[in-house]
């Protein structure tokens, strides 16, 4: 798939700076947001009729992302009480201040040629009169999926202070049939589930993909082989490669976080162990020798230190290591199982799936194991992924019974807004991509 | 009537394969009972009506040696053997079985196995991989240790991918829990 990329002008719009005296309105997300902002997103204006529509669909996209987020409601339309949404006017506060909206975004859609489109946005403040951010992207016009959330992304930068993470993709197993007969195959789509493709990964089942963190590269565990082995997939051209020479099971594969290594289990009489390798050199380093399960590794953001799901210690926990292996230390200690450990991007949590008493929860630690929170239960949780900023957590829910089905979930790391990820059939594994480019 | 020959069949076959020899009996060749009579031009031709009782058919008696009936039929558990909860250790029903299994691999020395490993519903899918794996190690050195060689089995994990039983109770998973002994090449039947 060729991802034609965004070119991201950064400039600041000529009517700049009002009012800086003002306290500026922010978003405080490390606690959640109980008191969600009321954003009016206006329909993006164009001179020309195609760049109406185009403008109308980009303005739905920012709405639903910011609702999405939890963060942020979106004032419907038909309250404006307000014409005048020009983009090059200041906009008249006291209308907007009727409807109680606490920030406004104006924008219009500028077709340049049949080629090409430009798309500018500003961002304001309305108790202040401030204006927050003026925004531009060039593309071409099938991309206007993208510009909306990279303009979402600016937002909710602006007024987070932290990164976004609208403009993103899911990778995660398709399923439909039975629960005796499902059959599973590796589906992309956006992080809103827009533009869901299937991925060719040849026959066999296909299980637990993961993105690199710094390419449009995919792995994962295959059944291809008859065995189960790992794979790397290139989203952008298509292309697919067994990692390896292996002919023990190789499973539950992670990039590290500059994409130049991998951390997999191998298994070997029945014994899985942790291994990392070179994926340029391919060579391999053995990471755990213990003759208990060693899996699900992954790397801290530094590339320093390794979190896995051992039960050497007689049931399934988190542990700790050094990236070559050294130094192991439990972490998990609290009541029940714990299992399919993530750390976080931000470096300062573990996201991990804790089974007791017959349920299964997603839940976040401090990396030594403190702190840990419960945000979600149910019958069966797993496969947590990250959001590229760190601040919210995807996983599958698979539900009970006979006729049990899979679906896709997400929630904040503060336990809140836990919504259903839509998805044409069945769904599990999900892997959130980094930022597109 | 049926259950007694398919039993008689197998207690056959089970001390053919506790002998030495591991040659199959042979098929029974079809039996004709008695020449189809010249047909004679009466009355009009009736429409054709389908024979129901073929008479050239063989007769069926139990499982055809050395077939994949045969091994379940004689092994038990449809080739599966279970496991408790979290664990994969072999109970000495499991031990039983797969001592059949064994006996009857040794006869059909041309066949080949894959042991897949299984695993219910209520754990992670990863942690699951490396349970099942551990499973379907512990059938195949059993095996082994009863003489099947090594060469001749290979062991593939499935975690919980491949359930038997849609259900989500302890029967269910309880029957999710097992090792299956696949038979590959070599197989008669």
């Amino acid at each position: 798939m060729n991802l034609i990329r965004l070119i991201f002008l950064t400039f600041v719009l000529a009517m700049g700076t009002f009012n800086f005296a003002h306290a500026q309105l922010r978003i405080d997300i490390t606690e959640g947001n109980l008191d969600p902002v009321p954003i009016a997103v206006v329909d993006f204006s164009s001179d020309r009729q195609d760049g109406q529509a185009l403008g109308v669909e980009i303005s739905e996209i920012i709405r639903a992302d910011l609702e999405r987020s939890g963060l942020f409601v979106s004032i419907s339309p038909d309250k404006f009480q307000t014409t005048q949404t020009d983009l090059n006017y200041k906009p008249t506060f006291a209308d907007w201040r009727v409807i109680k909206a606490e920030a406004l975004l104006l924008g219009r859609v500028v077709i340049e040629s049949p080629t090409r489109i430009r798309v500018e946005a500003r961002l304001w403040d309305i108790s202040s009169g401030e204006e927050l951010a003026g925004i531009v992207f060039g593309t071409t016009p099938n991309q206007e999926r993208r510009v909306a959330h990279k303009i979402s992304d600016a937002i909710y930068e602006k007024l987070t202070g932290e990164t976004g993470y609208f403009d993103s993709r899911i990778v995660f197993v398709s399923e439909s049939g039975s629960k005796i007969e499902r059959e599973k195959r590796l589906a992309i789509m956006d992080q809103d589930g827009a533009n869901m493709m299937y991925l060719d990964t040849g026959r066999g089942m296909v299980l637990t993909p993961r993105f690199s963190p710094s390419s449009q590269r995919i792995t994962y565990l295959s059944y291809e082989s008859g065995k189960g082995h790992i794979y790397v997939y290139d989203i952008e051209t298509g292309r697919r490669e067994l990692l390896g020479n292996f002919p023990d099971m190789t499973f539950a594969p992670r990039f590290s976080p500059d994409g130049q290594s991998m951390i997999l289990s191998l298994m070997r009489k029945g014994n899985s162990d942790l291994y990392a390798m070179d994926l340029s050199s391919r060579s391999t380093k053995r990471l755990t020798t213990s003759p208990a399960i060693d899996v699900s590794g992954s790397y801290s953001p530094d590339g320093e230190k390794i979190v896995f799901n051992s039960d050497r210690g007689g049931t399934p926990q988190l542990y700790v290591m050094n990236a070559d292996g050294s130094s192991a230390k439990r972490i998990s200690f609290g009541k029940g199982r714990y299992n399919s450990p993530v750390w976080s991007p931000r470096g300062d949590k573990i996201a991990f799936v804790k089974s007791r008493d017959g349920k299964f929860s997603i839940g976040v630690m401090n990396i030594d194991g403190s702190g840990e929170r419960i945000l979600a239960e149910s019958y069966m949780y797993d496969v947590p992924t990250w959001s590229p900023n760190g601040r919210v957590i995807m996983f599958y829910q698979e539900t009970r019974g006979e006729y049990g089905t899979s679906s896709l979930w997400s929630v904040d790391l503060t336990g809140r807004n836990l919504r259903k990820v839509s998805t044409p059939l069945g769904a599990s594994d999900p892997a959130w991509s980094p930022l597109l480019p | 009537m049926k259950t007694k020959t398919i039993i008689l069949a197998g207690a056959a076959l089970f001390f053919a394969a506790c002998s030495s020899t591991p040659e199959p009996e042979p098929v029974q060749a079809p039996v004709q009972t008695a020449p189809i009579p010249a047909p004679v031009q009466t009355a009009p031709t009736p429409a054709p009506v389908q024979n129901t009782s073929p008479v050239t058919g063989p007769i069926i008696q139990g499982p055809l040696p050395g077939s994949l009936d045969d091994f379940h039929f004689v092994s038990g558990g449809q080739g599966r053997v279970f496991f408790a909860l979290d664990k994969h250790d072999l109970s000495s029903g499991a031990r039983e079985s797969l001592k059949r299994q064994a006996q009857w691999l040794q006869t059909y020395q041309g066949v080949t196995a894959v042991i897949e490993g299984n695993a219910d519903e209520r754990g992670t899918r990863e942690y699951n991989l490396a349970l099942a794996a551990r499973r379907a190690e512990s059938v195949k050195s059993f095996l082994v240790s009863l003489g099947v060689s090594p060469s001749r089995l290979t062991t593939v994990s499935y975690g919980k991918e491949r359930p038997i039983d849609p259900r989500s109770n302890e029967e269910g998973w309880a029957r999710n829990r097992n090792a299956h002994t696949n038979l590959m090449s070599g197989s008669i039947g």
